[in-house]
């Protein structure tokens, strides 16, 4: 039986044989690492491990005070959790959310120049953990903030599924602020983080005129602009570059300025102050959205018989295989609500050009115009939470509630 | 100076690029490329990090007091990894395979697990602001008995093209860096212990050759004084004067710190705003400052003009901190009236402050806000001239005289690289790895085994052609005509213009083949590289001296035409020669070089007449 060790015991071992001396930090894959004196981690033989010193009580160098200036105005800060607000968890070596919004006051100096803030952790989860009823808390939360008197709200949140967080909320809430979402694509304890910059041009589009959710992430890779997107036109578009969000068949609603912090808004972007704050917050979880491939098989289908609604992310101009659409066909028989988008990402969905598409309309699936299919997916658990009334949801998937539907095909934005 | 009696301590870092097919975290080749060539252009800005430790590194701390903008040059053979929007990939299995060779010669331990770690750089070198680094082996030895402390595989930076300007070509490409206890106590012995390990390295025949490939850090210490470190030192032959003078330089300011002492000098606290002071100033430094600052230093007249070094004084050190402010530098007045300052504007900056004759005055210039930074950082220094010598991280001068970087880093620059999965090295991996016949022991065994001079048996063997070497012996090449021409001929040709770089290895090859067993005169070999290099297909420059004739037969052919026409001969002197010239021409079928004949027959025909 080999010693146990406490994180921060000095700890003699063995490196083959050579007698060398370090903290202990954690166990990895059967072996002990150590801290050297230089810094550098090694892992070592656990058994050749023999305790020097134990750990003296952590010294938890004291938090600087976060200070607020009365005179700026008031934001909310809602965590969800996400790389923004990452730390790096040394039991298990990975980046982990575990961030108070006070840290992210702390992590990011010049947000207190620019705001006062109100602070809430809804969450400290990595965003692929996200649920509707998450969303609903958050949309809440957001409501609530409003109501307190929030002259904008910023919601941190991480990248991969901030789309479906902005959207979803985007659906359950009217806002007469700002609502931002925000996140990092490269962790809060790098040098190179894009959690400052994005951070600070969050606050600044929280503080500005818009009157929408929004998400607002850098505009390219270079440290000179964040984009402002429409919560239910945005998407993740790249695995791990600082400008993977992109606006999809339409411009981004603004742009922030950085290290200006100056904010541009188009025209297109709803203004402060527009609506009222309402907060409609029932969702149906029972949708689902699949992605149709060559060759699937008709049971794939079949397998949502009981959900209230499908999206399909369809091929081109949203078709399925001929021998699908039978399977399509006995769902909307049985009551549930099929809506057709595109795999393309980019464009308007029409099943009045091939005879595949016209048999699926005749199957009474819905096209889903040109909405994306994430925006669709959100869009449905909120329109069937709202609407039991299956021919009313219908028509309220294909009506433009909060910009994921455009009545045009722009051309050259 | 007697260095026994200095106590001088010195131990090097040995950092060598490693000539691997692919980086040490990405799959792009390690090839350098031309700046102007670069296909793409971003930039970012650096923020110091909380390090797990809690605390910020004071050399990062210190990077940050001037927040900058850096530019970077992508490549078409750079990705995402180098611009900092992409993890890593797995580290490199043939870098480390290098590294454990270089450990294994060196008798090393090998770690079980390596973990690779993130060490705070945020001079912008790297677009992460880390450097990614781990330690590989630990325990060597040396021949005069030191020992080599660890061996780290790490990323090479990018390199700085102008101020905060960084091409990625180079970011990334695997490094290992060998450290050594403080085992030498002469500055020679630094010199060597360099030339050891370099040779070691070398011997693996996978590094990388030439200018910037391989960068010597000597860490400096006297008896009293402290550890310093000095980087990137790329020339060999300096190392030993940039050891001599850092022990100089810590010699001088601990005389210094007695003077002070003993003088009770001190650090004025008080800052003034002496700008009016030089609102009429000649001094086109101080003529376009917003704001001049002053402080005195009490006590410290005449010591901080004092030289420590080579164009180096105290008045340097104190400057080179206020430099992190982003100003140019400081006046004192031990340096003045100078730079357009006149006497009578020290002394009303005298009067003005109540500074004695024995005082000295720091004047900083510049911004409002840079002012203050500097002034802080001068009064910092100051300070630090009472206890001796800063523990300092410094960069080369040109001679060998050092400045101030910035302060030496902590154990708190260094955090895990999550996303790097810990690397076992296993005892049947260590097993299996090879340790290198080393370039000394070759150069004896090319002497031995191919009756090689001593002296170019030791060129061979060192030279970055050995690859080349080597294939030629295999080839059957006679280990003479293969050193030559490696060595010499392609030399010559290079000095005298020739495109010798568009030579390849395997045209070399085909030449001496061709020499050895297809009767190619080797008289011809330059001339037949001189046609490669013009752009003449190998093969058919091969070919159009193919059969050619050696000096021997050349001379044979002369001795005959001359001896039948021996009546011409005697009668026209060396006027013949240009008749005969043609007749051997012929015989020799054009083979050789009409230069090379009419030195032949010229001796043929003066030995008749």
């Amino acid at each position: 039986m080999s010693e146990t060790f406490a994180t921060g015991d000095l700890v003699a071992a063995s490196c083959r044989g050579h007698p060398v001396e370090g903290t202990y930090i954690t166990d990895r894959d059967g072996m002990a690492v150590l801290k050297m004196k230089s810094g550098y981690n090694i892992g070592v033989d656990r058994a050749g491990c023999t305790l020097v010193k134990a750990a003296g009580a952590p010294a938890t160098p004291a938090a600087p005070v976060v200070t607020q200036d009365d005179s700026l105005p008031a934001l909310a800060i809602i965590s969800t959790g996400g790389t923004i607000a990452s730390r790096i968890d040394y039991r298990t070596g990975a980046v982990t959310s575990q961030f108070t919004a006070d840290d992210i006051l702390r992590a990011i100096p010049g947000l207190s120049s620019l705001a006062r803030y109100r602070s809430e952790v809804l969450a400290t989860i990595l965003s692929e953990n996200m649920t509707p009823r998450i969303w609903q808390d958050l949309a809440r939360a957001i409501h609530a903030a409003v109501k307190d008197g929030a002259e904008g709200v910023i919601v941190t949140h991480g990248t991969d599924t901030m789309a479906y967080s902005a959207s979803a909320v985007s659906y359950m809430l009217d806002t007469p602020v700002p609502v931002v979402f925000v996140g990092s694509q490269r962790s809060a304890d790098r040098p190179s983080s894009d959690n400052i910059m994005n951070g600070l041009c969050a606050a600044a589009a929280a503080r500005s005129d818009l009157g929408e959710v929004a998400v607002a992430m850098h505009a390219t890779t270079n440290d000179d602009a964040c984009a402002i997107h429409r919560a239910t036109r945005v998407r993740k578009m790249h695995t791990s570059r600082r400008d993977a969000f992109q606006s999809l068949d339409m411009a981004p609603l603004g742009s922030v300025a950085y290290p200006s912090l100056a904010v541009t808004l188009s025209d297109e972007a709803v203004r402060r102050r527009e609506t009222e704050p309402v907060l409609r917050d029932s969702l149906e979880e029972r949708c689902g959205l699949l992605y149709f491939y060559p060759g699937m098989a008709p049971e794939m289908i079949r397998a949502y018989e009981g959900y209230k609604g499908l999206v399909i992310a369809g091929t081109g101009l949203g078709h399925v295989s001929t021998p699908c659409i039978g399977a399509l066909k006995d769902l909307v028989d049985a009551g549930t609500t099929v809506v057709m988008t595109s795999q393309c990402l980019n464009g308007r969905v029409c099943d009045r050009v091939y005879d595949t598409g016209r048999d699926l309309l005749a199957a009474g699936v819905i096209e889903g115009e040109d909405m994306l299919p994430e925006a669709a997916l959100t869009k449905m658990m909120w329109v069937l939470g709202n609407e039991k009334d299956q021919e009313k949801a219908g028509k309220m998937m294909t009506t433009n509630l909060k910009g994921e539907i455009r009545r045009r095909s722009d051309y050259g934005f | 100076m007697d260095f026994k009696a200095l106590g001088l301590k010195a131990g090097i870092e040995i950092h060598q690029q490693l000539d691997t097919a692919e980086k040490l975290f990405c799959h792009c080749p390690t090839t350098l490329q031309k700046t102007e060539e670069h296909t793409g252009e971003l930039f970012r800005y650096l923020h110091a990090t909380v390090s797990e430790m809690g605390e910020i590194d004071r050399a990062a701390a210190e990077e940050m007091m001037d927040r900058r903008q850096f530019h970077y040059l992508t490549y078409p053979t750079t990705c995402l990894v180098e611009n900092d929007e992409e993890p890593p990939a797995p580290m490199n299995r043939e870098a480390l395979g290098i590294a454990l060779q270089v450990a294994k010669t060196f008798a090393m331990h090998p770690v079980e697990q390596v973990h690779t770690m993130r060490k705070l750089v945020i001079d912008g070198s790297n677009t992460s602001g880390f450097q990614r680094t781990a330690l590989v082996a630990v325990g060597g030895v040396l021949p005069n008995g030191g020992e080599v402390e660890t061996i780290c595989l790490e990323e090479e930076a990018a390199q700085r093209v102008e101020g905060d300007t960084f091409s990625l070509d180079r970011l990334g490409i695997p490094l290992v860096e060998i450290t050594t206890s403080p085992c030498m106590y002469t500055p020679e012995d630094v010199q060597t212990t360099a030339e050891y390990i370099g040779m070691v390295l070398r011997s693996t025949g996978m590094v990388k050759r030439g200018l910037g490939t391989i960068r010597q850090d000597i860490n400096v210490s006297i008896r009293d004084g402290a550890r310093v470190e000095i980087k990137g030192v790329q020339e060999l032959d300096l190392i030993a004067e940039v050891v001599r003078r850092e022990a100089q330089r810590q010699t001088n300011l601990l005389a210094i710190r007695d003077e002070l002492r003993a003088r009770q000098a001190s650090v004025g606290e008080e800052t003034y705003d002496v700008t009016p002071l030089f609102a009429g100033t000649q001094s086109s430094i101080l003529k376009k400052a917003k704001m001049i600052r002053a402080f005195v230093l009490p006590g410290f007249a005449g010591l901080v003009g004092r030289e420590i070094q080579p164009g180096r004084r105290l008045g340097s050190e104190i400057s080179d901190y206020v430099k992190k402010c982003g100003l140019g530098g400081l006046f004192h007045t031990d340096e003045l009236p100078a730079y357009g300052v006149t006497a009578e504007e020290v002394a009303r900056l005298r009067e003005h402050l109540g500074a004695a004759d024995e005082d000295a005055v720091i004047l900083v210039s510049g911004s409002k806000e840079k002012t203050a930074c500097g002034v802080k950082q001068a009064q910092h220094r100051a300070r630090l001239a009472f206890e001796g010598i800063p523990e300092e991280t410094r960069k080369m001068l040109e001679e060998g005289s050092t400045a101030y970087m910035r302060p030496l880093p902590g154990a708190a620059r260094m955090y895990p690289e999550t996303d790097v999965f810990p690397v076992a090295i296993t005892d049947a991996l260590w097993e299996e790895v090879r340790v290198p016949e080393l370039l000394s022991d070759l150069a004896r065994r090319f002497e031995s085994d191919l009756g090689l001079d001593p002296a170019v048996a030791h060129q061979v063997a060192y030279a970055e052609s050995l690859p080349l070497f080597r294939a030629a012996i295999d080839a059957g090449i006679r280990p003479n005509l293969a050193a030559r021409t490696i060595l010499a001929t392609l030399k010559e040709l290079a000095r005298d213009g020739i495109a010798v770089e568009k030579i390849t290895d395997d045209d070399v090859l085909a030449v001496l083949l061709a020499v050895e067993r297809e009767g190619v005169a080797k008289e011809a070999i330059p001339e037949i590289f001189t046609e490669i290099a013009a752009g003449t297909a190998t093969a058919q420059a091969i070919e159009s001296h193919a059969g050619g004739i050696s000096d021997a037969e050349l001379t044979a052919i002369a001795r005959k035409i001359v001896a039948e026409r021996m009546e011409f001969v005697r009668e026209k002197g060396m006027r013949a020669l240009g008749p005969l010239m043609g007749l051997v021409m012929d015989e020799a079928r054009g083979k050789v070089d009409g230069k090379k004949v009419s030195e032949v027959l010229r001796s043929e025909i003066s030995r008749v007449i």
